[in-house]
């Protein structure tokens, strides 16, 4: 029951997102913008020699990159959800017989395949603009992104829950988002980070993505990333059955 | 630039191919009307029916029967709680206490099978800004068990068919409401059911869609719709309640309704005989007579008043230059009722 309309509503969802060419821009070119330019930058300004600037430019970049793709679309979604609310849009849609998780699971499917092409693009882009060759085991990786992207997607539907109007949307997504990047690791390793933020930074998903991203990235085997993929599982179970009870339609 | 948009020829009805082929669409919906009332089930029953929003109470006690192949009207003023009543027969709200079944099925515990069942347009509903005329129509098309109704062959009869490309957002409101009651259609409903159809629309394209809803109910659907336009109930509904306050404070057709609370009927009309007065206060029923500047107001009860009026011009010979009646509507019932205007 739950397939009925699942794959038209999914389509069109595509289909009108494309038909904004700023948002796509944005959103698929944000990131994309963000992981050349700054990879030139470093590999034109540091010695490409010193180890720093070669792990930020083999693994951190990327990641951060990746990272921003996530957040994009967890924005994205944010947006769209809180639009289609206060436009009186999932109500419509929900007097219908269409099931309200059909509803949700056809905006999740769209902002992954979202994240999907975005990858895409900065792959094939870092192929010839990378300072470094993009060697990177690309099915791994881009599963990663996907189950991070999945676990994350639903604090999106929380935030979407709690966002008063439409217009606070991306303002309040990113004010949510964008700080966890700092202590997700990314930057200094959650381990050297002081006690305080430690322990802000084991709460926080994000952390667990970046764990399971530069791991994939570099190489590692999945097995070596249990925890990280048990701790975004538990984010998704618990973030979507909090926003089972406290999501609103209108 | 609209277009504007024209009704269909002839009798404004909605005709399906392959939906009902025997059923006789020219029958004049006024005679339809008479032996539906009294030998149609009812296919809506609301009893006892009370929804509160925090401390606030926006409907209590809410009773009534639809019956089937009517336009019923639910009619007061904003916030007097007609939303909030349809949207709990349509299984979108669950109500604190009562009881509603629609076809014979519980709106909320059915809630998928009714939806199968009803058609629905929501008041200040939108759709994607950029999704397109057709898509909409394709998507609700594929959403429904029962085999859906052509979706071009519905656009065209709504005049929408060279919009089918256009964008949600470029629409005007009149092709907004009219892509709506085609959603509302498309799985051939046997209730449709119409939230403030008509509000912000011309009363060109308010005309238009009165017409698209007296073919609905010429192809044998009930219409539950609400409305504060006393106009527009009393031109299109076979029956309305009227609702203020969240309760409700009569039903019946809106004629009787009007025979009923207002038996008042008032004659203006102009004359230069100055003596004419004395002789239309000995009108039987007259209960004012009131002159300015050679017009003279009569006021009285009565179905006879203007009868009587008539009468007594022509038997006393008066010459008149002007002469009109005003006759109590929905509106004045409406007054009367609650002691207010609906427009307050």
């Amino acid at each position: 029951m739950i397939l009925r309309g699942l794959w038209k509503l999914t389509w069109i969802e595509i289909k009108i997102f494309l038909r904004e060419p700023l948002g796509t821009f944005g959103t698929i070119g944000f990131p994309v913008l963000v992981f050349l330019v700054f990879g030139r930058l470093a590999g034109r300004r540091l010695a490409p020699s010193s180890l720093a600037t070669s792990s930020f430019i083999r693994v951190g970049l990327p990641v951060l990159a990746s990272l921003l793709i996530v957040i994009s679309s967890v924005l994205s979604l944010v947006t769209i959800i809180s639009i289609y609310r206060e436009g009186g849009i999932l109500k419509r849609l929900r007097a219908t017989p269409l099931r309200p998780q059909t509803i949700l699971t056809a905006h999740v499917i769209v902002k992954l395949m979202l994240t999907a092409a975005t990858l895409a693009v900065m792959v094939l882009a870092g192929k010839r603009y990378y300072p470094i060759g993009v060697h990177v085991p690309l099915v791994s990786f881009a599963s990663a992104l996907l189950i991070s992207t999945w676990s994350i997607l639903s604090i999106g539907f929380l935030i979407a829950s709690i966002v008063p109007t439409a217009r606070f949307a991306q303002p309040i997504g990113a004010i949510i988002l964008y700080p966890m990047i700092a202590v997700s690791g990314l930057f200094t390793p959650v381990e050297s980070l002081p006690p305080a933020l430690h322990a802000v930074a084991r709460v926080l998903p994000l952390t667990y993505a970046v764990g399971l991203l530069q791991g994939i990235w570099s190489g590692d085997a999945w097995s070596s990333h249990f925890r990280d993929l048990a701790a975004l599982a538990v984010v998704f179970v618990v973030c979507t059955a909090v926003s089972a009870k406290v999501f609103r339609w209108e | 630039m609209e277009v504007p948009f024209r009704p269909l020829a002839g009798v404004s009805s909605i005709d399906f191919p392959g939906t009902h082929p025997s059923r006789d669409i020219t029958l004049d919906p006024v005679d339809r009307l008479h032996d539906c009332r009294t030998t149609m089930p009812s296919v809506i029953q609301v009893s006892g029916v009370r929804k509160t929003y925090g401390s606030t109470v926006a409907v209590d006690e809410v009773s009534f029967e639809v019956n089937e192949g009517e336009i019923f009207g639910l009619i007061g003023p904003n916030g007097a709680g007609k939303t909030t009543t349809m949207e709990c027969i349509e299984g979108l709200r669950t109500p604190d206490r009562g009881a509603i079944t629609v076809l014979g099925l519980d709106p909320f515990r059915h809630a998928y099978k009714l939806q199968d069942r009803i058609g629905v347009q929501l008041q200040q509903a939108q759709l994607q800004k950029r999704i397109k005329v057709w898509e909409a129509v394709d998507l609700w098309a594929s959403l429904y068990q029962r085999q859906a109704i052509d979706g071009d062959n519905l656009l065209e009869q709504l005049g929408l068919t060279e919009k089918r490309d256009t964008w949600f957002m470029d629409l005007s409101g009149g092709q907004k409401q009219r892509l709506f009651i085609a959603l509302a259609l498309i799985n051939d409903p046997d209730v449709v059911f119409l939230d403030e159809l008509t509000t912000g629309l011309d009363p060109q394209s308010r005309r238009a869609i009165w017409d698209l809803v007296r073919g609905i109910r010429a192809r044998g659907k009930t219409v539950f719709l609400t409305t504060h336009l006393m106009e527009e109930a009393e031109k299109l509904c076979d029956r309305v309640a009227i609702i203020e306050h969240g309760r409700i404070i009569d039903i019946d057709r809106p004629q009787n309704l009007v025979d009923r609370h207002c038996p008042e009927r008032t004659v203006i009309l102009a004359t230069h005989d100055l003596s004419a007065e004395k002789w239309f206060r000995t009108i039987p029923g007259v209960e004012a007579v009131v002159s300015t500047d050679l017009r003279w107001t009569i006021r009285g009860r009565g179905d006879d008043l203007v009868t009587e009026v008539i009468h007594c011009l022509s038997e006393n010979r008066i010459p008149v230059t002007d002469f009109r009646t005003i006759l109590p509507n929905l509106e004045d019932v409406f007054l009367k009722l609650t002691g207010h205007s609906i427009r307050e």
